[in-house]
């Protein structure tokens, strides 16, 4: 089992509002923990900080107290838009065997079909993207998934299997996850404990 | 309550090439039919690639130049032709985009709300109304100036709902003006929606979140695979959903997180096979022969329209 713990988190944009103020949790590998919070509080810029897509924050970001290693980033960030974080001249196949290649019974588990392999981003739904993107993230090496919004855009039958397929492998492979959104039923239903973002942001 | 768009038979498809010049029909929207009144909300729920953007881009008219459309759209009793059309769109007819895409990266976000404007006049007259509505909706003064990027997508969101709302249209066509936004937001783009009934706007709602669908339309056309599967009442969606008679459609209910979160399996086939017979028959629990074989209509039982050889009728 691992643990992620976020000490003291600030962050700013060119020294005009502070957008989060001193943010610490911890979670384990073992967990899905919900983060609910307003549009525009901030939390998507957590998210970006937690994976290292923003580099320029205060505080610490450790998994088992060790700093999180240069190279392959073992917080992987799932995106609300998948079509925004695929290469639009690959083909699926191309875009996911960057990451890895998963064995068919994952891709089956995911409701994967072999014909979308050679198609490229264009050419298929949002849902069936969003199981590429996902699968992508949950490389071997990857220890947390924040799952940012991940459904927001399915219908409520794809989401069920989403949830289902992304909530299995990640218990299986010993993958924590958070989740964040702002359907707080969603993260009832999901998760086994919620994280006020705004009360986590408040001092 | 007038008629303001009769929609009939309306099928779109897109002519692709598959292997050097062999071309292939894609059907993307089957036989569609419906009629929106003034104060009057449709919304149209299906999974993602079921074809309802296309729906929206089809009325205004900006499907790309590959697709064919066949059947009829109406606005008040005139077909809706090229000219017409071109006189409506953005003013009478009026879209909430789906994407937060749709926003010009390289403008500020208040010469994009107001458009393009022949006088200063004119230019002045709309900036006041667009800050009334920037208001309305809770975006300060310093959005004005803002690029797209400098905007959360919630209130990028916001920004798309109210610049759609500065000619007062009598057709809205919103595609998913919801997610992105936070419960709060939510409720008030849904409050919005409803008060627009009574400037007696009529709207098609597209989105795949049956509670949004829920809690502003009058109305709920279900689309699977490019057909319409079900046209019901909004407040059949309750309870245990008993009234709805498709198992797509009561499928879609139960997996909410707030009924049961139940699993279906399946994903829609791909448009480049569509099965001869009904639309659902790959996952439907209640396949027979002649769902293989034929195609169900679109036929009337208890206020609502069903595709489906065996609908979910209590007691039988």
């Amino acid at each position: 089992m691992d643990t992620l713990k976020i000490e003291n988190i600030k962050f700013q944009y060119n020294n005009k509002q502070k957008i989060l103020s001193n943010i610490s949790f911890e979670m384990k590998s073992n967990q899905i923990i919900g983060l609910f919070g307003d549009s525009g509080s901030g939390k998507t810029t957590l998210c970006k900080i937690l994976t290292g897509f923003l580099k320029k924050y205060k505080g610490t970001i450790n998994i088992n107290d060790e700093k999180v290693p240069t190279g392959f980033n073992p917080i992987q960030l799932i995106y609300q838009h998948p079509e925004k974080i695929m290469n639009p001249r690959w083909n699926m196949e191309r875009i996911l065997h960057e990451s890895w290649i998963p064995s068919k019974e994952i891709l089956d588990s995911f409701g994967i079909k072999n014909e979308w392999f050679k198609r490229f981003p264009s050419e298929l739904s949002g849902g069936e993207l969003q199981r590429f993107s996902i699968l992508r993230a949950i490389n071997p090496k990857t220890k947390f998934i924040i799952a940012d919004e991940i459904t927001t855009m399915l219908d409520s039958v794809t989401q069920v299997q989403i949830w289902n397929a992304i909530i299995k492998h990640c218990q299986k492979q010993d993958i924590g996850i958070l989740a964040v959104s702002h359907d707080k039923l969603l993260l009832e239903t999901v998760c086994d404990d919620i994280i006020y973002f705004n009360e986590l942001n408040k001092s | 309550m007038t008629k303001l768009l009769k929609i009939r038979n309306l099928s779109i498809s897109f002519t692709q090439y598959i292997k050097g010049l062999n071309q292939k029909e894609l059907q993307v929207i089957t036989d569609l039919s419906l009629d929106i009144h003034e104060s009057e909300i449709i919304a149209i729920l299906g999974a993602s690639g079921s074809g309802k953007s296309l729906l929206a881009n089809a009325i205004l008219g900006i499907l790309p130049p590959n697709a064919l459309v066949s059947g009829s759209i109406k606005y008040k009793g005139n077909e809706l032709t090229n000219q017409l059309r071109k006189k409506l769109k953005g003013t009478k007819i009026s879209l909430i985009p789906q994407s937060v895409n749709y926003l010009n990266p390289l403008m500020i976000v208040q010469e994009q709300a107001i458009g393009t404007t022949q006088t200063q006049e004119e230019k002045e007259e709309k900036i006041l109304r667009q800050q009334k509505i920037f208001k309305e909706y809770g975006l300060s003064k310093d959005v004005n100036q803002m690029y797209p990027f400098q905007l959360s997508g919630g209130m990028a969101r916001k920004v798309l709902i109210s610049t759609a709302l500065l000619n007062n249209p009598d057709v809205i066509i919103a595609d998913e003006p919801t997610p992105g936004l936070d419960q709060q937001a939510v409720t008030e783009t849904i409050n919005n929606l409803i008060n627009l009934k009574k400037k007696k706007v009529g709207m098609i709602l597209i989105t795949h979140d049956i509670n949004t669908a829920i809690r502003t339309s009058d109305k709920i056309a279900i689309l699977y695979l490019g057909f319409v599967i079900e046209i019901t009442n909004t407040k059949n969606f309750k309870d245990n959903g008993e009234k709805l008679l498709h198992p797509y459609t009561k499928a879609l209910y139960n997996a909410l997180p707030e009924t049961h979160f139940k699993l279906t399996k399946g994903t829609q086939p791909s448009y480049h096979n569509i099965p001869k017979g009904c639309p659902y028959q790959e996952n439907c629990p209640h396949k027979t022969d002649k769902c293989i074989k034929i195609l169900p209509e679109l036929k009337t039982i208890n206020d609502t329209q069903i595709r489906c050889h065996h609908p979910l009728i209590k007691g039988e």
